[in-house]
């Protein structure tokens, strides 16, 4: 075979699925935000109109949906971070190679249960009736229940291992030394962490939070199981991918748009050459 | 910080010795293995002090536990009369020149060095001049502004001993900080570092496996085998004076002479410089060990030749001649002549 045709072989299936699948359909995605539906027979037609992006401009709901869901990514992420962090150094640092390896076993565990399973399982511990309430319940305490908390905690629950995994890494991957040399340099260990394991491990923390970010962006199952009222952008999309497509089209490319700009503003970083 | 590593000298203390080192009954071990057994030492104020040794001798790990980095497992440390056995490593007056240099790679060259002091709460402008006379101690103030990574190795080494320097630290400790280094840049680097070690006055304990190294820049050396100390003093007194039969054949090459040819029936050691090489039909001397034999192999190494001499009493003996003949003149003797090998009896090693 000569060198095209190699070439041919090893990316043809890829391009079949990039090009047919992947983006064929993100286009059609975008057509359809600007196409209209019919508002008696429900039936989508082919056109070119504003309209669905002047309708979610102009009703304050899409915009206060959209605040919420940036927040909600926004606080997922740094609770990720939070965790992951002391977390990933007593893995790397303080534990011993057995409990290190049950740990990272811990930490990817998550990742192993179906999605609705671990959704099922924070919405059996937030319920009116569950855990939290009925043992705080005598203190005259009551748990967050079904809320934008519970939003928060288990989309967290789901995406820490993303953000766990890649900082726990990065951490064991700076040479001993620096430590050492931090150490001996007259520094405490608080010290150390601020002024040389968080800027060098700052690539595996933004990659992380690309996945944390992005991911409760695009979510809505949360919400509408753990989430009581609260609506993300998902739950709005979700809502009108049958009655309306054009307007849930249109709405999609707000966590696009986020995730866009997000993505830019890390780019500078390097962060994305490191995934 | 430095400040509270100033502890109340218990009972057991000396008069404090700035830059003493006092190592009593240290052990360590991990797990099964035993890195360090028992170790005695004390360095004096001031010394240049190599610890000599092949990997896995304990040499390292000794370092180590002088800096902090590793616990004892017995036995204490005391560091200018104080016992600092307990102390973890941010809080103990020496500072360490690593192996491979430890620079941050996130900081510039002017942050590296001035590390140590912004931990210590000096102000930016202070610390910047401080920086500025540590670079120019060590002439590299034209990479200030650069990253570790932009630097070569001779470089990188240099701004470690600088960093390390710059909190004037009453013991510094070097891990093997020449070994990356090619052999020509080692050997300035060398002479660079005895140079600074006179100016600063400070006790260097500088570990190494590169026999030469020792020798060359050392005060005192220790030799380390087995994760004990096998002999402690000056080079002369180690190289010439081996002992116990590791040193003698650590530290170049030795003649080791059993004990039915030796001249008070005690095993020996003899260094191939010390031994004459003569022809067979000399008469033996008075006050020497003296033997016929053949040359079985000459080697050229430059300066000197050396000839190995199958002795008629069945013992190899390596003479080393300085090439001080006519550069363009072969050497006196060739493989298969025979010739006679002597050395004077106290230029030999008893070797216990």
């Amino acid at each position: 075979m000569n060198r095209r045709a190699q070439l041919s072989a090893l990316l043809a299936l890829p391009m079949l699925w990039l090009i047919g699948i992947y983006i064929f359909s993100l286009v059609m995605l975008l057509v359809t935000a600007f196409w209209v539906t019919d508002p008696f027979t429900s039936k989508v037609k082919p056109g070119f109109t504003l309209r669905n992006f002047e309708q979610i401009i102009a009703n304050p709901a899409y915009a206060t949906t959209s605040l919420r869901t940036l927040g909600i990514a926004l606080a997922v992420t740094v609770l990720s971070i939070l965790i992951s962090v002391p977390l990933g150094i007593f893995m790397a640092k303080v534990a011993s190679p057995k409990l290190r390896a049950i740990l990272a076993v811990a930490i990817t565990l998550p990742l192993w249960a179906g999605y609705l399973v671990k959704i099922l399982a924070m919405r059996i511990t937030f319920t009116e009736e569950g855990f939290f309430n009925s043992m705080l319940g005598p203190l005259g305490i009551s748990g967050p229940g079904f809320s934008i908390v519970t939003v928060v905690l288990t989309l967290t629950y789901l995406w820490l291992p993303y953000m766990a995994v890649p900082v726990y890494t990065a951490i064991r991957q700076l040479p001993p030394n620096l430590f050492d040399a931090s150490s001996d340099l007259g520094a405490g260990a608080g010290f150390t962490i601020r002024t040389v394991v968080l800027p060098l491990i700052k690539p595996a923390i933004i990659a992380g939070s690309i996945f944390t970010f992005s991911l409760s962006l695009g979510d809505y199952i949360a919400a509408k199981f753990v989430g009581g009222s609260t609506q993300m952008i998902g739950s709005i999309i979700a809502s009108n991918i049958n009655l309306n497509p054009p307007i849930a089209a249109a709405f999609s490319l707000v966590p696009i748009a986020f995730v866009v700009i997000y993505l830019l503003s890390v780019q500078r970083t390097g962060a994305l050459e490191r995934m | 910080m430095h400040a509270s590593a100033q502890q109340a000298p218990s009972t057991t203390d000396v008069t404090p010795a700035p830059g003493a080192v006092s190592l009593a009954g240290v052990s360590k071990t991990f797990g099964d293995f035993t890195a360090v057994e028992a170790l005695d030492l004390d360095v004096k104020p001031g010394e240049f002090l190599s610890m000599l040794g092949p990997s896995g001798s304990g040499k390292t790990t000794v370092l180590r536990m002088i800096a902090g980095f590793e616990n004892v497992t017995s036995g204490s440390i005391h560091l200018s009369g104080v016992d600092v056995t307990q102390v973890p490593p941010h809080a103990r007056q020496v500072n360490t020149v690593f192996q491979d240099y430890a620079l941050f790679p996130h900081f510039t060259i002017a942050e590296n060095v001035g590390y140590g002091l912004r931990v210590a709460g000096v102000s930016r402008a202070e610390r910047a001049t401080q920086v500025g006379v540590a670079l120019e101690q060590v002439r590299l103030s034209a990479v200030a502004d650069r990253l570790p990574h932009q630097l070569s190795g001779g470089q990188r080494q240099r701004i470690a001993l600088a960093r390390a320097l710059i909190l004037r630290p009453q013991v510094l400790l070097l891990d093997e900080p020449l070994g990356a280094l090619d052999k020509q840049l080692r050997e300035e680097m060398q002479i660079e570092l005895k140079q600074i070690q006179r100016e600063v006055g400070i006790t260097f304990i500088f570990v190494t496996h590169d026999q030469e190294e020792a020798l060359t820049l050392s005060d005192r050396v220790a030799v380390f085998n087995n994760g004990r100390v096998e002999q402690v003093g000056t080079a002369r007194e180690v190289y010439e004076f081996p002992a116990t039969e590791f040193v003698a054949r650590f530290l170049g090459l030795s003649n080791l002479i059993p004990a039915e040819l030796s001249a008070d029936g005690v095993q020996s050691s003899v260094r191939p410089e010390r031994v004459r090489l003569l022809t067979a039909d000399t008469a033996a001397s008075a006050g020497t060990v003296s033997l016929l034999g053949t040359v079985s192999e000459t080697v050229y190494t430059g300066p000197t030749t050396r000839f190995l001499v199958d002795t008629e009493s069945g013992v190899r003996v390596i003479a080393e001649r300085a090439n001080d003949h006519h550069p363009s003149a072969e050497s006196a003797f060739a493989r298969g002549d025979r010739v006679r090998v002597e050395w004077t009896t106290d230029h030999a090693s008893r070797i216990g």
